[in-house]
């Protein structure tokens, strides 16, 4: 079975740092040709426009050729098709598949069946490593380094993947955290045994201002409509902080504030002025860090 | 079935085969099905309900003239962690098994998340075991989401 990147916990430390250092390399070089006789499948079951344009992009800026569909709606999966036989017959024609599906646990299924290389661009509410490891990139672009960071995650920290998956990741870098939710969106129990298993400590709050000033990296997420089953609890909690340029006067100078983006009113537009925001810089190096992913995978660095 | 000096029903004795004893009555329909044997070819005999004086009340399965892989008994751990598994030779126990919890499960237990991909696509399931004191949790492998037994 070729290497996939599924789960973040599928890569290492050492898996990490060389993504990382291979995505500065294309930071610094933003059109190689060694994928020239390459193709490159991304198959969206469900559509997702900014996490395919920057995958496609990655791929056409190493010289590789893109194939693939942006929803199911129009293909043969609605006309039944089984997802083994989708994935086998694509497997078939390209040399790695880049994959978003809306059910959980399908990139493994699928890495499992293809015979090339399956990068997970998001199952459902499971993982979505790629994410992951451009926020990394992001940390360490903006604070030299990735040990002892001190790292505020505000928002929703029950459901949201990339909160969770940046933990699992962050733990091999001996972090802080403080984790700033409503009530109704504390972090689950199994992420503090883990973070308790690994001795990093981690304070909580449900106020926004509280650690504001004692961060390197403010992590806002968006409270996410699609996650709750209960439509009470979302119209409860979904305008819970909102973060505005007039919060930012005593923060420590190297702060930055990331977001995986879309934002809605989490973070005010008065914020994008301030040199603490980052957020749309990490955007760009998603491109980067894709870029080395694909690479890696197909191995070429 | 025969009557046992009118305190309790026993299961008859087999000659050659395998006894499972103690599992908890109510799961005794559920180890029949772990182990395949309402196709069995062999004779089955099982009594539920049976006074224990370990467990107040027990289940019992006999299956004659069939022996199993460590492997296939141990998935009965899962439901019934305490069960003993006799090896009868010619009337008498020739050996006996001590469960042990797999570490992975494939196949028998379906995945609680109704997102998951195996709940959806022709996929067998499959779990690593996490044991947490006497709970014993399965972690899926597709969807990474626990489903407690
Ligand atoms: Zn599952």
């Amino acid at each position: 079975m070729p290497k996939s990147l599924i789960s973040i916990q599928d890569f290492t430390k050492e898996e990490i740092l060389h993504v990382l250092d291979v995505a500065e390399e294309m930071e610094h070089n933003k059109s190689q040709t060694f994928l020239s006789d390459k193709v490159v499948a991304c198959i969206f079951f469900e559509p997702s426009t900014r996490t395919r344009l920057s995958f496609e992009t990655a791929a056409n800026r190493l010289g590789a050729r893109v194939i693939g569909f942006s929803d199911a709606a129009n293909t043969s999966i609605r006309k039944g098709e089984s997802l083994k036989d989708t994935i086998k017959m694509v497997s078939n024609y390209v040399d790695l598949i880049v994959m978003r599906h809306p059910l959980e646990g399908s990139a493994r299924y699928a890495s499992e069946v293809a015979s090339v290389p399956v990068i997970n661009a998001g199952d459902g509410a499971n993982q979505h490593p790629t994410q992951t490891l451009l926020d990394l990139y992001t940390i360490r672009q903006t604070q030299g380094r990735l040990d002892h960071i001190n790292i505020n995650m505000v928002g929703d920290l029950k459901y949201g993947r990339t909160v969770h998956s940046l933990l699992q990741a962050m733990s091999h870098f001996s972090p802080e955290f403080e984790f700033t939710a409503p009530d109704e969106l504390k972090l689950p129990q199994e992420y503090r045994d883990f973070m308790d298993s690994k001795g990093i400590p981690y304070k909580e709050t449900s106020d926004l201002r509280e650690y504001l000033d004692a961060t390197d990296i403010l992590y806002m997420t968006r409270i996410q409509q699609e996650r709750f089953t209960d439509p009470v609890e979302y119209e409860k909690v979904k305008n819970v902080y909102s973060l505005n340029a007039s919060m930012l006067q005593g923060v420590r100078p190297n702060m930055k504030i990331l977001h995986p983006l879309p934002r809605l009113q989490e973070i005010s537009t008065d914020v994008d002025d301030t040199p603490f925001a980052w957020y749309f810089k990490q955007a760009e190096n998603g491109m980067y860090v894709r870029m080395a992913i694909i690479s890696y995978l197909l191995g070429k660095r | 079935m025969e009557k046992n000096d009118g305190q309790q029903l026993k299961v008859s004795a087999i000659k050659d085969g395998t006894v499972l004893d103690h599992i908890p009555s109510s799961q005794v329909f559920k180890v029949i099905d772990i182990l395949g044997l309402s196709g069995s070819e062999h004779p089955v005999t099982f009594g539920v309900n049976l006074d224990s004086k370990s467990m107040g009340r027990k289940g019992i399965i006999k299956i004659s003239e069939r022996f199993f892989r460590d492997d296939e008994l141990n998935k009965i751990a899962l439901i019934a962690p305490n069960a003993s598994v006799n090896i009868i030779r010619n009337f008498r126990v020739a050996e006996k098994k001590v469960l042990a919890i797999p570490e992975t499960v494939s196949g028998m237990v379906k995945c609680i998340n109704p997102m998951c991909v195996t709940n959806h696509e022709d996929i067998p399931t499959k779990f690593k075991t996490i044991v947490k004191g006497s709970e014993i949790q399965l972690l899926c492998h597709y969807c990474e989401k626990i489903t407690d037994l």
